[in-house]
Order: C-alpha cells, then sequence, then structure tokens
C-alpha cells in the first residue's frame, strides 16, 4: 500500500471494515449503558456537522468581498465575524489567509487532518490524504497544478500549515466582472476548493 | 547530523505520489465515529481529547497507519484511550462485541 | 504571561526531538524563520496529550522561506507558515 486509500469499501478493507463498524457499535451501545453520552447525543452530533457545509464559508467570503469593514474584522478575528453572520462556528479559532494579485495562499495539515469542519462540513478525503499531506508543503505549485491550477512565476505560493489551535480559511480573490452582483450570486462562485487554496474563486461566465 | 526517529503521521516533505482526487461520501459509521469524537471532547472535562486522539493515533504503528483507513484509526484511537481512562474495560468491550456478532451476523 | 517575541523578530526552531506526541513538524526543526504574529496562549498539547492542562503556552505564527526548509523551492520567495508552541523558539 503506497498511498493512505480511506475507501471503505476498498477490497483489502472488506473484512477490518466490517469490525470497525461493530466496535463502534460496541463503543457507542457501552457509552450509552454507562451514561457517558447518549444515543441522542451522537444523532446531534451528526445533524450538527450535516448542517455544515462550504456553503457557510462561500457566505462569509461572498460578505466580505461586498463590505471591506467586515473584510478587515475577518482577517483580525475569523471566527468572531463568522458569528457576526449567524454561523455558529464553537470553539473554532479561525484564520482567514487573503489572495492578493501578489500572493496565493493554501492550506494543509501536514500532520493530521486540521479543518475548519465547523465552517466547511467534513474535509474531502484527498485532504487527508498522505500525497496531499506530504507534498504541499513541499511543492505547492506542483500539487495546484494537478488540481488545474498554474500560479504565476511572479506571484509568491504561501503554504499554511495548520500544526496547532487555528483552522485556517483562504479568502479568494473576488473575481472581476461581478461588480454590483448579490452576497448570494457572489457565494455561487466561491469553491470549497478556493477556500482551501486548491482553486481560484469561478468566473461569472463559468456559472 | 544524527538520524532522529520520525513519527510515521509526520509527512510534510516526505516523497509521495500523485493526490487521488476521489470524492466519497463517509459511510454511517464512519459518520458516527466523527460523531462521537466531536461529542467526547465536548464533555466537561473531555472524555477524549484531540490531542488524545492524535497521540493514541501516532502509536498505532506504522502497519497500522499504512493499512486502516482514517476512521478505521479514528475508532481504534478512541478505544485505546476510553480503555487506558477505565471507561470501559477490555472484558465489557468484547462481551459487547460477542453480543453485536450474535445481534447481527456480517 | 507575557510574550518573549514579537511579530518580526527571527528566531530558529530548537533541533529538538522530544518523545511523545509534538505538533511541531520535523520538516522545520532547527530551521530559521521569522515571527509572523502572536497567536495567544494555549494550552501545551504535549501535555494534552496524555490529558494535562497545566502548560499554558504562547503559540506564535512563524514564517519560513521555502528555501530555507528544503535548501530549494520552486520559487525563491514561496513561503510556509507553521504555528510553533514558545518553548520549541530561540531567539537568532
Amino acid at each position: 500500500m503506497n498511498d493512505d486509500h480511506d475507501h471503505p469499501h476498498h477490497p483489502e478493507h472488506h473484512l477490518p471494515s466490517s469490525y470497525h463498524e461493530k466496535l463502534t457499535a460496541a463503543v457507542l451501545e457501552l457509552l450509552a449503558e454507562k451514561n457517558v453520552l447518549s444515543a441522542a447525543q451522537i444523532t446531534e452530533s451528526i445533524a450538527i456537522m450535516d448542517a455544515r457545509g462550504p456553503e457557510l464559508g462561500a457566505k462569509v467570503v461572498a460578505r466580505a468581498w461586498s463590505d471591506p469593514a467586515f473584510k478587515q474584522r475577518l482577517l483580525a478575528d475569523g471566527s468572531a465575524a463568522c458569528r457576526e453572520l449567524g454561523i455558529d462556528v464553537g470553539g473554532l479559532k479561525l484564520a482567514v489567509v487573503e489572495n492578493t494579485p501578489d500572493a496565493h495562499n493554501v492550506i494543509v495539515c501536514t500532520l493530521c487532518s486540521c479543518y475548519p469542519k465547523m465552517l466547511l462540513g467534513i474535509p474531502p478525503a484527498w485532504y487527508k490524504s498522505k500525497a496531499y499531506r506530504s507534498r504541499t508543503a513541499r511543492e505547492p505549485r506542483k500539487v495546484l497544478a494537478e488540481f488545474g491550477l498554474s500560479v504565476p512565476d511572479r506571484v509568491t505560493v504561501r503554504v499554511h500549515d495548520s500544526t496547532a489551535d487555528m483552522r485556517y480559511l483562504v479568502l479568494p480573490m473576488r473575481p472581476s466582472g461581478t461588480d454590483g452582483w448579490s452576497e448570494e450570486s457572489l457565494a455561487q462562485l466561491v469553491s470549497r476548493d478556493a477556500m482551501i487554496g486548491v482553486a481560484r474563486a469561478k468566473e461569472p461566465a463559468a456559472v | 547530523m544524527t538520524s532522529h526517529p520520525r513519527g510515521i503521521h509526520d509527512l510534510g516533505g516526505l516523497p509521495a505520489g500523485a493526490v487521488d482526487r476521489t470524492e466519497h461520501q463517509n459511510d454511517f459509521w464512519e459518520q458516527r465515529v466523527d460523531a462521537l469524537m466531536r461529542a467526547l471532547g465536548t464533555l466537561e472535562p473531555p472524555v477524549v481529547r484531540t490531542d488524545e486522539l492524535r497521540r493514541a493515533i501516532e502509536g498505532l504503528g506504522a502497519k497500522a497507519y499504512d493499512e486502516m483507513s482514517y476512521y478505521e484509526r479514528w475508532i481504534a484511537a478512541i478505544v485505546e484511550i476510553l480503555l487506558e481512562k477505565g471507561v470501559i474495560t477490555v472484558d465489557e468491550l468484547s462481551k459487547k462485541i460477542d453480543e453485536i456478532e450474535t445481534r447481527e451476523p456480517a | 504571561m507575557s510574550p518573549r517575541f514579537r511579530a518580526g523578530d527571527r528566531v530558529r526552531v530548537r533541533d529538538w526531538f522530544p518523545p511523545g506526541h509534538v505538533r511541531t513538524p520535523y520538516y522545520v526543526r532547527g530551521k530559521q524563520g521569522a515571527i509572523e504574529r502572536v497567536c495567544g496562549v494555549f494550552n501545551n498539547p504535549e501535555h494534552l496529550a496524555y490529558d494535562h492542562d497545566d502548560d499554558p503556552k504562547t503559540l506564535y505564527r512563524v514564517r519560513f522561506l521555502q528555501r530555507d526548509v528544503w535548501g530549494s523551492a520552486e520559487r525563491p520567495d514561496d513561503t510556509i507558515d507553521i504555528e510553533i508552541y514558545e518553548h520549541w523558539l530561540e531567539n537568532l
């Protein structure tokens, strides 16, 4: 096995997957019997994450594009700015990094899979993969090129390795040709991948 | 410079192949593991801390890290911490697994 | 708890390989960078990993030139930012 493959139905994982499912069920039942955690708390926890997805991050980005004062607050304290928009981010400590004509940011967690889940939902499998975690720190431009994103020489690439308590969000550049657009329409241009830094925001013609 | 051991999880800069960009939904049991960890971490005091989970995952060993999937590592690590702390015992866990297997054969 | 370093300070990451759980990546040990910002005070994850929340440490975002970390870089000005706890940093 030369690459981390998280697919639970991969043939090599057939038996272990079933074992770990039973292990999970066993742990959950025991914790409920011991009044450590009820089934209802687990259901609620699943629901919390189901309600999180990239559209929340897109809403934040669209507001930042539309409101320069909000953008400054977002860059100073990402979590507080999210709460302004009514987004419950729990204990998330969000740091927002801004793409400019001179710098492109990309996020990785080389040590595990740290990701702003309370804002964006569950990370994609590739973000958690060995290949992404190993290579993005050292050769981000090559990795970005594989994602279809070519960064010009004159633009600096800044990698952010989430090693500690902060979680990161990239604020992509606002595409041209969007003057006067509503926040709702702007949000349609913002993908999860743009907020991780492996893509740019979509162009108006693409939507 | 002396060579020092490197954690199996400490991947930054190591050579690797292309990034597999295939997207897939987590299975329901995996969502439950994710939810479990979030719920355990929010109890006062936390029953399993994020840092304990990471430490236990790092301690699973290179083979486990290579051959187990993401949430398989998580549930294995959660079990380690719960056993260490005496929240559950090995006997209770074995018994419960047997019970589940009797109830719902694979 | 007063931070030892300020934004702009040049620092070196200790060339240190302690046992247990650490959050300073292997690739940055012994490398030089600059404090990009002071993030605040947080509990030391090296202790939290063993269920002790008794060791608050100042956390910094430290910016490194990629070429200083790896010896070469895709472009000379490319950077990598990492969050590192105070006890891992030395003055230059």
